[in-house]
């Protein structure tokens, strides 16, 4: 496949995950951090977010699981988890880690245990988007192309 | 933004390597940025050396403090080579806050000078004025975008030159996203008792309304960013 088809299908794909809520405006921020110097740093972020977030998921999975829940260490990972999603853009994470600490702090378990699937759903979904994402790059790249940078008007 | 030349942070030659702690280039601003995140570390640091800072990164509020020479394990010895120009650290850490890392900062007489800023997910009025009443110079909402970044550089050079008055005047300015710029400051911070929890338990706040509306005000400022030039 000719570069140019790839790097056009690239910038589609990236427009689409924004369109669906995928990924917002902060994940703009991280690409624009990245350049020659750097040129990886945003996979290196994402792979941060990825090691974390799983950590995170399966504390969430033993937490919610005990007989005698422990809101308080629930909210701190979902806190956490809730802090890196935001940071590197992952929307739909951070929201539903929104709705995920309100059913923290009125100890809902069985909200939780909704969002808890939920935001595991979520986490993959996007996972897997940003890892295609990645892979769209690295095809660009190895063709001696340039990653073309998205505009957006918000 | 223009800033006269004796501004050298300006320049953005090499890759300043954070960690070269021999080298004390006084002309670089040297900050130490402390959270628990290690994704926000990584963004934190990345953000500060784009805008020519040397930079250390910690985990906690404790590893701050050992960095300064403030812990009490340790003595406090010259830490020459160390100078900090600039403390930027989150507020919900677990053990230490960034809120008692800044009034242990404060209340040290070789450290109170050094500027701290906050950074929080929460935008809640209260904490933002607990953290200016105890000195802070400025409260970040997380995530943390360049633009950020490159304010609280730009007013701490230019503080250099034109003292306190400025800096503060700019202060309420952009705390003030939302445009209202009267300061409600007389309006007392709301009893200790809802944050005082924070120390050992991760900080449970509820987001506060005024969330949206700073986050549309900061995708406005993003898009200035997507449209300008890159360098």
């Amino acid at each position: 496949m000719e570069v140019v088809q790839i790097q056009r299908r690239l910038v589609d794909y990236t427009k689409s995950l924004f369109m669906e809520g995928f990924l917002d405006g902060q994940f703009l921020q991280l690409q624009q951090l990245q350049d020659e110097s750097n040129p990886d740093f945003v996979v290196e972020v994402v792979s941060l977010f990825f090691d974390d977030s799983e950590k995170l998921l399966n504390e969430l999975t033993i937490a919610l699981d005990q007989p005698n829940v422990d809101f308080k260490k629930v909210d701190g990972h979902v806190h956490q988890l809730k802090g890196s999603s935001s940071s590197i853009g992952a929307q739909r994470v951070k929201n539903v880690c929104i709705a995920f600490r309100n059913f923290c702090e009125v100890q809902n378990i069985e909200g939780c245990l909704t969002c808890l699937q939920q935001v595991k759903q979520e986490y993959y979904l996007v996972k897997n988007k940003l890892e295609t994402l990645f892979r769209l790059e690295q095809q660009i790249v190895a063709s001696g192309g340039s990653i073309p940078m998205i505009e957006m008007g918000f | 933004m223009a800033v006269n030349g004796a501004v050298t942070w300006l320049r953005r030659a090499e890759e300043i390597d954070g960690y070269d702690l021999s080298a004390s280039d006084s002309e670089e601003v040297h900050v130490l940025a402390v959270d628990d995140s290690l994704v926000d570390r990584k963004v934190i640091e990345r953000l500060l050396k784009i805008t020519s800072c040397k930079v250390t990164a910690v985990d906690s509020g404790r590893r701050a403090l050992q960095f300064l020479g403030l812990d009490e394990k340790k003595e406090a010895n010259g830490f020459d080579g160390l100078k900090v120009d600039l403390i930027i650290t989150d507020y919900c850490m677990p053990g230490m806050t960034g809120y008692e890392l800044l009034k242990k900062v404060k209340e040290s007489s070789a450290f109170r000078e050094i500027p701290v800023v906050i950074m929080s997910s929460e935008n809640v009025i209260a904490r933002i004025d607990r953290c200016l009443e105890e000195g802070a110079e400025d409260f970040i909402v997380k995530p943390v975008k360049l633009s950020d970044v490159k304010r609280i550089i730009d007013y701490m050079t230019t503080d250099f030159r034109e003292g306190e008055e400025r800096r503060r005047g700019i202060n309420k300015r952009k705390l003030r996203d939302d445009g209202d710029g009267d300061g409600d400051r007389s309006l007392s911070s709301s009893p200790p008792s809802t944050l005082s929890s924070s120390s050992t338990a991760p900080c449970s706040t509820s987001t506060s309304p005024l969330d949206s509306p700073t986050r549309r005000l900061k995708m406005t400022s993003f898009e200035e960013h997507i449209f300008a030039d890159k360098k």
